[in-house]
This record gives C-alpha cells, sequence and structure tokens, in this order.
C-alpha cells in the first residue's frame, strides 16, 4: 500500500496564504472579536491613481482590525498582496501609521494595546512615489514608538514577500514570524538582476531566490524568530504566544554591534551560501530542513 | 517587478558615471565641518564629525561614494551593509554618551542614490542594516536629539529610509541636482510600464510622482527649501546662510513634538496629503467606539 | 481604466451591506450597499478597456435574477464574466446572512 500524498495533518490545515487580508487579520482575534476601522464602506481611496486611470480599491489593500488578542488588546494591520503588489500608497500608509499611533496612545494611558503587521507587500507603491516613501517613514517611526510598550509582530506568509521599505518595518518589529513560502529582503531579485546584472543575481532561478531571502533562510540565520506551517490556527497560536512573551529585551535593529561585527568578520570578494550565515542566529534554533 | 530583465550595461554605466555620483556629500561635509574622513575603523563611505556651533556641539554625518569599498555593489554612494550598520553606530555612540546630559544635535547631510543592490547584501540581510539606521535615528530623535537631514543631492528610496528621513526637519537645496524619489527616473518607468516621457507627463499633475524638488516642496513633508548660489561648490556666504538653517531647524525640533506629526500637519500636508489626514480623523474617530 | 452607470428596477429590500473581492489581476472587488426606493444602481470601474457591452449582457443577466434595491459598486481588474457573476452572488448572499 502507497502512502497517502497529504498527511491527515496537512488536509486538516486552513491555509492562512489563501484567507483574504480581511480574513486574515480576523481569524487572529479572540472569538471574533476584531472589529475593522476605516473600512472599504468609509471609502477612503486613492486619490492619486484614479489620476493615472488605474482602478484604486476601497480600502486601497490595507485592513486594520481592532479587538482582543491572547486576552489583551491588539490591532492588526494586514496589507492585501492582491491588490497593487501589496504595495504601500497614501491611504495604505496612513492607515498603517494611524494605527500604530493611536495603539500608542492607549498604551500611554495605560491600556496595553499590542499590534500585529500582516505584510504582503513589495513596498512602496510606485504610482504614489514620494507620499509613498513618506509613509513608509511614518511607519517605521510609529512602529519604533509603540513597541517600547507593547510588542509588535509581524508576520509575512505569502509568496509576495515582505520587501521594499516595509522590509525595514518587519526589521523594527519585536518579533518576525515567516512560513517557508514567505520571503524577506530589501531589493526584489528583479530589482537586483536590472540594477546589478545578471551575474550578481539571476531572477528567474527560484531556488536561489528562496534559498537567500525564503522563510527557512531567515530563521535560520537568525532574522526571523520563528517558522511556521501555511496554518491560519498555528499562525493564530503563534500571535498569542509572542503577545504573552512581550516586549524583548533588546530588538532585533538594536543590536547594531552584533551584526557590524558579523558584517566585518565576511569575506567580500566572493557570494556566500545561505549556510555560512547560519551561525548569526541566537536563538537555539532547530535547524528547519 | 516582475518583468524580465532588460540590457543590464548601459544602465549600470549610465547609473555609475551620474552626474552628481556622491560626490556634493563630500563637498557639503568639507563645507560645513572643514573635514573630510571617517572615523578610526569605519569604512571610507561615512564621513563622521564633531563641531562645535557657538557652545553646542553637532555630529555630521553623510554617506560618500568609496571606489575601493568591500561590497562591489555599494561603491558608488548606495548604503550597503557597511555604511548602514556604521551611521547606526555613530549614531547610538551619540544617544549613548549624551544619556544623562545635554542631547547633541544630529546632522544626515544627504546625497544617497539609492540603498546597495547586490546578493551579498541580500543575503547579509541588508533590509535589517537599514533598519538599525532608521531605528538609532527615530531612537536619537524620540529621546530628545534634535535631527536635521540636509539634502543637498540624492535622495532616493531605500537609502534616504536608512540616512535622512528619520529627522525632524528636513531641508533640501533648491537646486536641480537635488533629487526626492522612491525610485530612480528609468527603473520607476519600467515597473509602472510607462514611458519616462510619459511619466514626466503625469507628473506635472500628480504631484508625489515629481523629480522636481519644488514640487516636493508641496507635499508638506519638507521644512524648508534653501537658495544658495552654487550648490556644487558653496561659497562661504553658502557655508555660513546653510548653517544659519540648520541651527534654525534644530531649534524648532527642539521645541516640537518628537514624532513626524509636523510633516501631517504642515501648510502643504493641508492641500497635498488630504487623504492622510482624513484617514487620520476617521480611525481616531472610530478607535473607542 | 473605464466607468460605467446601469440601473435596473428592484422590488424588495436588501438586508445589509457586503463587500467582497479584491481589485487583484483577473479579479474584482463588488461593494453592495442597500437603497432606498425600487431601483439598484450599479458603477462600474474596469481596468480593462472596450468591455461596456459585455458588462451590460452580463449585470442584465444577473439583475434579470436579482431584484434587490441596491447600490453596486465594482471595482475590476480584468475579472471574465464568470467571476463578475460569482462575486456578484456572493455579495448578495453575504447581505442577505
Amino acid at each position: 500500500m502507497s502512502e497517502p500524498i497529504f498527511s491527515r495533518e496537512y488536509l486538516k490545515r486552513r491555509s492562512f496564504i489563501e484567507l483574504s487580508a480581511r480574513d486574515r487579520a480576523k481569524c487572529l482575534f479572540d472569538s471574533q472579536t476584531g472589529r475593522e476601522l476605516a473600512g472599504p464602506f468609509d471609502r477612503i481611496e486613492s486619490p492619486w491613481l484614479p489620476l493615472q486611470n488605474i482602478v484604486p480599491q476601497a480600502d486601497d489593500g490595507c485592513v486594520v482590525m481592532k479587538g482582543i488578542i491572547g486576552g489583551q488588546q491588539a490591532v492588526v494591520i494586514a496589507i492585501a498582496g492582491a491588490f497593487q503588489g501589496g504595495s504601500i500608497g497614501e491611504v495604505s500608509g496612513a492607515k498603517f501609521s494611524s494605527a500604530l499611533d493611536l495603539a500608542c496612545l492607549d498604551n500611554e494611558k495605560g491600556v496595553r494595546t499590542n499590534a500585529v503587521l500582516l505584510l504582503e507587500t513589495g513596498g512602496v507603491r510606485l504610482q504614489e512615489a514620494n507620499l509613498g516613501l513618506a509613509a513608509v517613514a511614518e511607519i517605521i517611526s510609529s512602529i519604533i514608538s509603540l513597541r517600547k510598550f507593547a510588542p509588535v509582530i509581524s508576520v509575512t506568509a505569502g509568496t509576495v514577500g515582505c520587501f521594499g521599505g516595509m522590509a525595514l518595518a518587519a526589521g523594527v518589529s519585536s518579533y518576525v514570524v515567516m512560513t517557508r513560502e514567505a520571503r524577506l529582503g530589501l531589493n526584489g531579485p528583479e530589482v537586483i538582476e536590472q540594477e546589478s546584472g545578471l551575474e550578481e543575481f539571476d531572477a528567474s532561478d527560484r531556488s536561489l531566490v528562496w534559498s537567500i531571502t525564503g522563510g527557512r533562510q531567515r530563521y535560520n540565520q537568525g532574522l526571523a524568530d520563528v517558522l511556521v506551517d501555511d496554518d491560519a490556527e498555528q499562525i493564530a497560536q503563534t500571535v498569542r504566544h509572542f503577545i504573552a512573551r512581550g516586549i524583548p529585551t533588546v530588538h532585533r535593529s538594536e543590536q547594531v554591534d552584533r551584526y557590524r561585527s558579523r558584517v566585518a568578520a565576511l569575506d567580500t570578494s566572493r557570494q556566500w551560501s545561505p549556510e555560512e550565515l547560519y551561525a548569526w542566529a541566537n536563538h537555539k534554533r532547530k535547524e528547519q530542513p | 517587478m516582475t518583468e524580465p530583465a532588460q540590457p543590464v550595461t548601459n544602465e549600470r554605466q549610465r547609473r555609475q558615471s551620474d552626474e552628481f555620483s556622491g560626490t556634493r556629500g563630500r563637498t557639503w561635509f568639507k563645507a560645513l565641518t572643514g573635514r573630510d574622513s571617517a572615523m578610526p575603523g569605519d569604512p571610507q563611505s561615512v564621513l563622521a564629525a564633531d563641531v562645535f556651533v557657538g557652545q553646542k556641539q553637532v555630529r555630521l554625518l553623510c554617506v560618500v561614494p568609496d571606489l575601493n569599498g568591500r561590497f562591489p555593489c555599494a561603491r558608488h554612494g548606495q548604503v550597503g551593509l557597511e555604511e548602514a550598520y556604521t551611521l547606526a553606530a555613530r549614531i547610538r555612540e551619540v544617544t549613548e554618551a549624551d544619556r544623562e546630559r545635554e542631547k547633541r544635535p544630529i546632522v544626515a547631510i544627504v546625497d544617497v542614490k539609492s540603498q546597495a543592490y547586490g546578493r551579498r547584501e541580500e543575503t547579509g540581510g541588508i533590509h535589517l542594516a537599514a533598519a538599525a539606521a532608521s531605528d538609532a535615528y527615530v531612537s536619537a530623535r524620540l529621546t530628545g536629539h534634535p535631527i536635521v537631514a540636509l539634502i543637498v543631492g540624492h535622495a532616493v528610496s531605500g537609502g534616504f529610509l536608512t540616512h535622512g528621513y528619520q529627522a525632524n526637519r528636513l531641508l533640501a537645496l533648491d537646486d536641480d541636482g537635488v533629487l526626492i524619489h522612491a525610485m530612480h527616473k528609468e527603473a520607476a518607468a519600467r515597473v509602472t510600464r510607462r514611458t519616462v516621457p510619459q511619466l514626466d507627463e503625469l507628473a506635472q499633475t500628480v504631484t508625489p510622482l515629481s523629480y522636481n524638488v519644488r514640487d516636493y516642496a508641496k507635499l508638506g513633508l519638507l521644512h524648508k527649501l534653501l537658495h544658495v548660489s552654487d550648490p556644487g561648490s558653496p561659497t562661504a556666504e553658502d557655508i555660513e546662510l546653510v548653517w544659519a538653517e540648520v541651527i534654525g531647524a534644530i531649534q524648532d525640533a527642539m521645541v516640537r513634538p518628537r514624532d513626524l506629526r509636523n510633516r501631517i500637519e504642515s501648510e502643504g500636508a493641508r492641500t497635498t496629503r488630504k487623504a492622510s489626514r482624513l484617514v487620520r480623523a476617521r480611525l481616531m474617530e472610530q478607535w473607542n467606539r | 481604466m473605464e466607468q460605467f452607470e446601469f440601473s435596473y428596477p428592484a422590488r424588495r429590500k436588501v438586508p445589509k451591506r457586503s463587500h467582497v473581492g479584491v481589485v487583484g489581476s483577473g479579479d474584482l472587488e463588488v461593494l453592495l450597499e442597500p437603497l432606498e426606493g425600487s431601483t439598484a444602481s450599479v458603477c462600474v470601474r474596469t481596468s480593462a478597456g472596450g468591455f461596456q457591452k459585455i458588462w451590460k449582457a452580463v449585470l442584465d443577466r444577473f439583475f434579470s435574477r436579482y431584484d434587490g434595491a441596491a447600490r453596486v459598486e465594482i471595482n475590476d481588474a480584468g475579472a471574465t464574466p464568470g467571476v463578475v457573476l460569482l462575486r456578484l452572488e456572493q455579495a448578495v448572499e453575504a447581505s442577505e446572512k
């Protein structure tokens, strides 16, 4: 008798990646407590896309939801990777940073409010160029203000990945959660190939691409805190776990000397195999196949 | 960002012989500090100096090209792994040293053509390096260090997010050699599937797309445009004027909130960032409903 | 981007508003809101040019069976008629719950 192709466990899973941004956000809250703010019926669309003959989306591809996670107040901000590549425009960016700022105000008033960022994004929306870039700067600033009070957890699950300026947003988060399907990096492979040549990066080589920026590599290298399956319940559990754990003693992006000395020790005369950087990890890492 | 790679060499050659190519950063750093070198142990691509302005010490930082740099994709004024971690280290050095005393102002002289586009950079987690520099700037700002960015050349994309965009106050020279944007024109045109003339035409009505610094000034993000007689080779009067404006911006930053709210409350933002302001108001209204 | 308006007779109230879909390649979003009176009005914004007749045919077909008084807004990123009908049905289903 042959083995079944899919294990029972696998079939029981509910894919997180296949959910819409709204449903991803919703499934993280305790018993349906998630309430959407500035939703599609508020109709705050991008004012810039129609001027360029581009169809806008009623929520500009950003869902903000507030409620209870693991018994504590939380705000979830979810980017829809399917709309304009999950790019950050003026409206989606303003939703993002304003929600973080309101969470920060609540914390200042003594109401502990955590934040979860569902980052499926290529970064700045080039059709809104300078206002997108400005919004990303504001998002980074707002995350850093908030994480003094409560953890900011970023989750990247789908194949859009988290790139461009929003990779900095993940970088300054308290915890980074990834799946094997996800990627995290500053520059997308196509852009590197375009700017620095095929010999530098072959964007069509998918295994190369994932071996460098994929979730497994980022976890083994210590740039992600946990590697999860594409399973909505497992991801919700992971989020509750980090909310319960609270603020880390030191954030990854504050560990300048540690990472600077690692970069200084690299031999830059050649490219490195991703495995060479596994030693960077500081967490007790179960090596992930 | 999914189209196949097109002729690469021409663009690379053009980019590398770029008219300004980071020389302005060095020029202005030298003009304002009288110095022209990196601090001990730092790569030659990051200039740092402390100067006295009256009774007050000010730290200035600038990223410049270094044709002999260790990282091949970061030799022409891009912000790479070393540059980002060096900036972070030199800022954190200031915040540590001033923990119990008056907070030293930090001035970022900005002429960065972009972040570094390379495979070594992605493998080594350049997104975290950029996040660390951003984090250092934001943390310094939030603890009360007045931060001013003086844009004398290019301020593009991840390079600008890493170096300068987190300042309390942004100053820019009113000059065609100043370029503030999310991506260089040719690349932005390609990614958005437009020709450069089409992009130029759109930019006339869609302000955030414009590559002109005077249009950027309309977005409400900039504190001031500075008019100097020779941006490429400043005269004594130019230097005096710029120092006066930098000091003015430092003093202004010291008496205002430490977050970035000035960028959404400014005169320009009231007309250009209406959508951002609407989003913020709507979220506040619905937050506790 | 092209924009069209259509309207159809309606006979009953719609219980509540609903939203489905995403403006992603080959997909669309539908916003459906109850309207006072006896018409359904539809606004379509689509990225694909030159399909006004097809939109009319698809919507005629849909509203031959649907009689809710509603304002329907469609933001389309090049969906096929099959996907359009599916999303409209999902929106209606969600609005009746």
